[in-house]
């Protein structure tokens, strides 16, 4: 029997070998040592041998009590996160378009705050933002914890935003406006029925993203004590020291949140398309 | 062609794996025979005043850091401080990112399940110190044990544990560091700090204008211990003889650090 990937064989008889069945089979045992190494070095750490504990796990997720369901401490961080992370989304959306708009305006004053805001927004970490806006400026002005993760997030994720709705807007071309222009439609008319509707397409791939991006970011305000899912999976872990378990499931429930607005924004999209 | 790429390097993955797990040194056997084979002592603490603190300079001093480096010394090896987060102290130590937690742990049951805890080298208790405004009029410990009442501690320590379990209906508010949880309570955002003395009857001190002593003293007391991995008797019964037979030296550092304002310069308090 000659093997099919052969080099002898004449061309058209024979299958180069990364499309045969044998590399495929090659993969698939690759993979699998792979994940028996990942395996082995997870459940046999040496002498101190990590204590699986998954029984006790269930109870910070969701308990039964009294004859009816309770949320449990993951849960309500996750509320946390979720309404934190919602009000930032259009915190955020409100602050870019603004930005962007102010940086295609024609008064030089209004281009060089927004710019400047830009910068100082995403040349600065996060942390270093919520603890400015929260520990240096939340006495001054009275914001609380809430407000004061809102506002971090909102103008961090902001500024990406801004970037994002302007290179939309600017991908719309001027002939778009032009041709609006001799058509004779108001400037409300033409952003509404033309430059939006185009302009669209082409910011919401980057946007999802970006929502997805600030969702993560959410975690960090912990930092402020905001009982939220990352602030609620360290104080389970001080308390019970089940650091993998709770790790784990926290990595999964932020993963399950990020599916499943990745799929909400690719609905959208599919809805707006062209054709 | 990228496919091929894609293929290569997972094969590479996968040898590389199986190359580093096999060279692991895996450190079986005794800790202290380790140690000293090793040459140094890793000493896992995190920044607690007066225990461990940065000079400003960056060098670390304190209690804890003198005792480290004592027992350094005579075991004849250097020492090398790994500061960590105190809430991940113990799974570090457990996933042998360090020897020893030196860092003025204290001695609990439910860390005892998870650690070997030598005999207690010192002492330590908890005190709450509070916002003048937030908390005016509250000069017992029941009142601070209302619903609405705010109070700051650090995560991870026996004073988070002591402050759930002596204020039960407060708000307990978690910061990842002390000087967050401080810096709250002089803006006001929270009634008090509970923390391990002597730190919040020095900052009464030092903010004497909006902070006050609610209640004196300490309200609970706990041994101090180091803490090892589980299973080990005979390097945890060399500490305990080192503790023993230094008693009179950590009695005089206890003193130096705590009872005493020697240390105490304009950068370091």
């Amino acid at each position: 029997m000659i093997p099919p990937t052969c080099p002898l064989l004449p061309p058209e008889k024979r299958i180069p070998f990364f499309r045969s069945a044998r590399f495929d089979i090659l993969l698939y045992i690759t993979v699998l040592l792979l994940s028996g190494l990942v395996f082995h070095l997870l459940m046999d750490s040496g002498e101190a041998q990590y204590p699986w504990d998954w029984e006790t796990v269930p109870q910070y997720i969701i308990s039964h009590t009294d004859g009816h369901w309770q949320a449990g401490l993951l849960l309500q961080g996750l509320g946390v996160t979720l309404q934190i992370a919602a009000v930032s989304l259009a915190g955020a959306f409100c602050v870019g378009l603004v930005t962007a708009l102010l940086r295609r305006s024609d008064a030089p004053a209004a281009r060089f705050l927004a710019t400047l805001y830009l910068e100082v927004s995403r040349n600065t970490p996060l942390l270093i933002q919520i603890f400015f806006i929260y520990f240096v400026l939340g006495p001054v002005l009275g914001i609380n914890r809430f407000w004061a993760a809102v506002l971090s997030l909102s103008c961090f994720d902001g500024a990406y935003a801004a970037e994002i709705f302007r290179s939309g807007i600017e991908s719309v071309g001027r002939g778009q406006f032009e041709a609006a222009k001799s058509l004779g439609l108001s400037p409300w008319i033409t952003w509404r029925k033309v430059i939006i509707p185009l302009a669209l397409r082409k910011i919401l791939p980057p946007l999802a993203s970006q929502s997805i991006s600030l969702v993560k970011d959410s975690a960090l305000v912990g930092a402020i004590a905001i009982f939220d899912l990352t602030q609620q999976g360290k104080m389970i872990i001080a308390d019970t020291y089940l650091t993998f378990e709770i790790w784990l499931v926290v990595g999964a429930i932020y993963v399950a949140v990020t599916a499943v607005l990745s799929i909400t924004v690719s609905m959208i999209e599919s809805r707006v398309r062209l054709q | 062609m990228k496919l091929q790429k894609a293929v290569t390097a997972l094969l590479l993955v996968t040898l590389t794996l199986i190359a580093g797990t096999s060279f692991a040194a895996e450190e079986k056997g005794k800790l202290i025979n380790t140690i000293q084979k090793r040459g140094v002592l890793r000493v896992g603490m995190d920044i607690f005043k007066p225990w461990a603190m940065k000079d400003s300079t960056g060098e670390l001093v304190g209690f804890e850091i003198d005792v480290a480096r004592k027992l350094g010394s005579d075991m004849g090896v250097k020492v090398e401080f790994m500061p960590t987060a105190w809430d991940g102290i113990i799974p570090a130590l457990l996933t042998r990112r360090f020897d020893v937690v030196i860092g003025g742990m204290g001695i609990t049951e439910k860390r005892q399940r998870k650690v070997d805890f030598t005999t207690p080298y010192d002492n330590g208790g908890q005190a709450i110190v509070a916002n003048k405004k937030k908390a005016e009029g509250m000069n017992t410990l029941e009142a601070f044990n209302t619903p609405g009442v705010e109070i700051a501690v650090k995560l991870g320590t026996t004073a988070a544990d002591a402050a759930k379990k002596t204020f039960p209906k407060a708000t307990l508010r978690y910061f990842d560091t002390e000087p967050a949880a401080y810096q709250e309570l002089r803006n006001g955002k929270v009634a008090a700090v509970v923390s391990q003395a002597p730190k919040p009857a020095f900052e009464a001190i030092d903010y004497s204008d909006i902070l006050f002593t609610p209640v004196a003293g300490t309200f609970t007391k706990e041994p101090i211990g180091m803490a090892l991995r589980k299973g080990d008797t005979t390097s945890l019964a060399f500490f305990n003889n080192w503790i023993k037979t230094n008693d009179q030296w950590l009695k005089e550092r206890h003193h130096y650090w705590f009872e005493t304002r020697d240390w105490v310069t304009d950068e370091l308090r």
